[in-house]
């Protein structure tokens, strides 16, 4: 074994809670190995070339719950992080008419007002009473969960922290967190407003990437989450990355290369190495071997616990826990390569309301209706697809007068009964294109080029199990404390060195970057303990 | 009855908020999106156009256009070649800034000046002196800054000649079959041109710029875009960073180039006798060090702002609109040293930026002061580090 497979720390897997994490390990002055299976950084988060010219975002394709200390700390700015805002949002409805928010609070008043008069304060007191909800639990967001279980005296300071701010909270508050914690977007929105395309568009947030459907008690959480992303102190505000998500991965792998750390592409790691409890490196399929006293998984729980780990090593309970963490992937993606812009009717010769996320969820009925099919182990008749066009935002996403169309589609479940994604795949995306043809009747005539992305897909390419975008299911028992297990919310593991650092973990899923900060001020902290 | 630019026509109907401001007696957009950010992001990730046609236009020309133009400007115009532009100052007997501007060489004998002010009245009072005629062209051209990364694909496709035109390089070409001057020149900090037209034709070179700029994603930008491109430039703006010494009512209102940051433009007075307005006092300012004031850039940490709301129950909120007022600096004793002339939020650089005026031992990089700011009606003190200027340079600019 040579010196130069030797390292202070070894990160598994490039995407970019594992990237985040190398360079937070990297800056702090330690040698870090990241491995990445596949040829290219950026595990979901990826841009790919399919054709000539044109960029697709093949899984993740939107950024907004990236932590802004991130950004800071790392200095990403310098290694050319940009995003570029949504400018709209944007909701066709099935008589042709349409629901279209801008950046102008003035005109969003007119907009709702076409809809419903009282749902234009509605919206406001809806947008404040959230607002305050995001301000309350934002510090629990961005820091370590307490261990429960652990008789640690940090922890017991922990825990006395987390009381004393939940004790800040005023009444209401407390009450608004619990009923979107608990209960169902849908009813959440009725307590505000009384258009029905407006509480879709809200609902719509809700239902991205989780086995629930907007009337599910749960929905509301996971509309709350998608809430918490910021752009420029604008709370739940979207953008585009330059050059897609892809394009973010990339400045992250510049930062971490940057900071030292060392980036292995094709390097698909096998099993962990322990000695007495103690991990001690990990293995590649290929045999080779890199030693260090940490090993970091970005894999998600399953992956980590009960693959690269050998779970014989692990107590049985948390073997059981993680085998009934629940992951069961529901979203696709089906991308297109356009040869011109999609004509909506109503806005005839208009563009831009594409500058944003273009919502096809014209009620909370067809969205619930679109769940309801996932439940019984099929994909939706009539699915729930959040489209965006990025070439329009982002000029070099697309050759000059064309575009690219990424439409996350909902719901597709991993396991469909009685058939196969490989036989279901393109009815699936034909279901797609139909719906989005319903809507654009000059739709069909565009697409030069289809790409279908189904769990399956997710799965085998990224390696998240189930296709689960979120590298687990957000239930209240899979988050925060229990996020991926009670007892290891805090990125240890019962192997001595070795740690996670995935999206499985708090606050775990979309591209925030947080699990990896989180989880190497643990590193680094329980480093420096082992010193002292 | 205020007076439209030959644009107007067509930003009118571009414009989506009909706000407009008034710049020298001509409507100017204050934005045409909804928002100025994305009209911002436009300019910095594709390419925006800004309508400068209110610029005041003056031709210098003559046998001693050239002696004039030595002796009204601060900067050394005898090494401005043909075919090439220049940033200029001028100044009074006192050495303090009067106005700046952009010098064009046509001809050995021939000049083209822009400038934002009046001059008019001022060149023709120099001119007694010289064998020189100044004609006021403000009228007979508009103008057309064409700015961001995609500038050059978009005007290549109407003029090949364009693609080898260097930084302030400037070449007479046509568009759409019309005579007209492009510079590699602008306010945004970017890659970028400006179009100069003769005001009959200018609406079908609008129009063939939008119809080459469309693919590219072209689009108008207007006063609140410009202002947040210009302080990421680190680019000075009469009106905000000073004021024409000869409308000042006391010193405070005066500034030399060196104490704006413009001494750079002032490169080798010291070594040759060119005779200029302001020139004694300039080197005597440098001799006695006297310089009350140096211009820097100032950044406030993301963390320190976010802290700054945060622990006072508020939202930070940033706004990338630049602040219509000045903002008081302070050194860790709480003693006044100077004041941020611009300050805004920039969503390229993720943090706050200003341009800022302080006392000269507080003038090194890496300083931190304090900037005045006003959270939950109170008066508080933020952290700011003193930085060079300008922010934002990329490669692009003068590649």
């Amino acid at each position: 074994m040579s010196d130069t497979n030797s390292y202070d720390a070894i990160v598994i897997g490039g995407g970019h809670n594992g990237l985040t994490n190398a360079a937070y390990l990297a800056k702090a002055g330690k040698k870090v190995l990241v491995l990445e299976q596949r040829h290219l950084v950026g595990g979901a988060a990826i841009t790919e070339e399919l054709r000539p010219g044109f960029q697709f975002t093949t899984f993740s394709y939107a950024l907004s719950l990236l932590r802004p200390e991130i950004i800071q700390e790392l200095d990403l700015v310098r290694y050319g992080f940009m995003p570029l805002l949504m400018r709209s949002h944007f909701a066709p409805m099935e008589n042709g008419d349409y629901f279209l928010l801008g950046p102008d609070t003035g005109l969003n008043r007119q907009e709702i007002a076409r809809h419903s008069k009282a749902d234009v304060d509605g919206m406001e007191r809806f947008e404040h009473d959230t607002a305050r909800v995001r301000q309350f639990i934002r510090p629990l967001f961005d820091s370590i969960p307490p261990n429960l279980f652990s008789d640690d005296p940090a922890d017991a300071d922990k825990m006395a922290w987390l009381l004393k701010h939940l004790g800040t909270g005023n009444k209401k508050v407390i009450h608004d967190t619990v009923r979107l914690l608990t209960g169902s977007i849908a009813d959440f929105c009725d307590d505000y407003l009384e258009s029905d395309i407006i509480k879709a568009t809200i609902c719509s947030a809700a239902c991205v990437g989780i086995k629930l459907g907007p009337m599910s008690p749960g929905s509301g959480m996971n509309w709350l989450y998608l809430s918490m992303g910021e752009h420029d102190g604008i709370g739940g505000s979207w953008s585009f990355h330059k050059g897609g998500n892809g394009g973010f991965t990339q400045v992250l792998a510049r930062a971490a290369t940057a900071y030292g750390a060392e980036i292995r592409l094709d390097s698909h790691v096998d099993h962990l190495i322990t000695e007495k409890g103690e991990v001690k490196g990990v293995a590649l399929r290929d045999g080779t071997e890199f030693r260090a006293p940490v090993v970091v998984s970005s894999l998600d729980p399953r992956r980590t616990f009960l693959e690269i780990a050998d779970p014989r090593e692990l107590p049985a309970d948390l073997v059981e826990t993680i085998q009934r963490f629940r992951f069961q992937g529901v979203a696709s993606k089906v991308n297109f390569a356009l040869d011109g812009l999609p004509e909506y009717p109503a806005l005839s010769g208009r563009a831009d309301q594409y500058l944003g996320f273009i919502n096809v969820a014209p009620t909370v009925e067809y969205m619930e209706r679109a769940y309801d099919a996932a439940k019984y182990g099929w994909y939706s008749e009539h699915p729930y697809i959040d489209a965006c066009i990025q070439s329009l935002v982002d000029p070099d996403m697309a050759p000059p007068g064309k575009h690219v169309m990424s439409c996350f589609v909902m719901y597709t479940p991993y396991e469909l009964k009685g058939s196969t994604w490989q036989a279901e795949r393109e009815n699936m995306a034909d279901r797609v294109q139909a719906t989005l043809q319903g809507f654009f009747p000059n739709f069909n005539d565009l697409v030069l080029q289809r790409e279908v992305v189904s769990p399956d897909i997710i799965e085998a390419k990224t390696g998240l199990s189930e296709g689960n975008i979120y590298a687990g299911e957000f239930f209240p028992h899979q988050m925060y404390f229990f996020r991926p297990a009670p007892g290891y919310s805090d990125y240890r593991t019962p192997i001595r060195g070795y740690y996670q650092c995935g999206s499985g973990t708090h606050p775990g899923g979309c591209v925030i970057g947080a699990p990896g900060r989180l989880a190497s001020q643990q590193v680094l902290k329980d480093l420096g303990r082992a010193k002292a | 009855m205020i007076r439209t630019t030959p644009f107007h026509p067509r930003l009118a109907e571009l414009s989506q908020t009909q706000m407009w401001g008034n710049w020298s007696g001509y409507l100017s957009a204050v934005r045409y999106d909804l928002s100025s950010k994305h009209e911002y992001f436009g300019v910095r990730n594709a390419a925006g156009f800004f309508d400068t046609s209110p610029l005041y236009k003056y031709w210098i020309r003559g046998r001693d256009a050239e002696l004039l133009c030595s002796f009204a400007f601060a900067r050394d115009v005898r090494t401005l070649k043909l075919g090439r532009a220049q940033y200029t100052i001028w100044c009074d007997d006192d050495g303090f800034i009067m106005e700046d501007g952009v010098l064009f060489r046509f001809a050995s004998d021939e000049f083209l000046l822009t400038a934002a002010e009046p001059n008019m009245g001022y060149l023709k009072q120099l001119s007694r002196l010289y064998d020189v005629e100044i004609v006021d062209a403000s009228e007979d051209y508009a103008s057309l800054a064409i700015q961001g990364p995609r500038s050059r694909d978009i005007l290549e496709v109407l003029t090949p000649d364009i693609s080898s035109l260097r930084y302030f390089g400037f070449t007479e070409t046509k568009i759409a079959n019309t005579p007209v001057t492009i510079s590699r020149t602008g306010f945004s900090g970017d890659l970028g041109y400006e179009v100069i037209i003769p005001v009959a034709d200018a609406l079908p070179v609008l129009d063939a710029i939008l119809q080459a700029g469309h693919p590219h994603g072209l689009r108008p930008y207007g006063d609140e875009a410009l202002g947040m491109t210009r302080i990421e430039a680190g680019l000075p703006l009469i009106g905000v960073e000073f004021n024409s010494s000869r409308y000042a009512w006391t010193p405070d209102d005066r500034f030399t180039p060196d104490e704006l940051g413009l001494g750079w433009l002032l490169k080798g007075i010291e070594d040759d006798s060119r005779p200029f307005i302001g020139r004694d006092a300039i080197l005597r300012e440098r001799a006695d060090g006297s310089s009350r004031w140096r211009t820097v850039g100032i950044t406030v940490a993301w963390s320190d702002f976010y802290e700054l709301f945060d622990s006072r129950g508020h939202l930070a909120v940033p706004d990338e609109i630049p602040v219509a007022w000045e903002s008081m600096l302070y050194n860790a004793n709480g003693k006044r040293i100077g004041y941020a002339t611009s300050f805004m939020y920039s969503p390229i650089l993720q943090c706050h930026i200003g341009i800022a005026r302080v006392k000269p031992k507080y003038a090194e990089p890496g300083t931190d002061i304090y900037l005045e700011q006003t959270v939950n009606h109170e008066y508080i003190n933020v952290r700011a580090t003193v930085t060079t200027l300008p922010f934002y340079n990329p490669e692009r600019k003068t590649a």
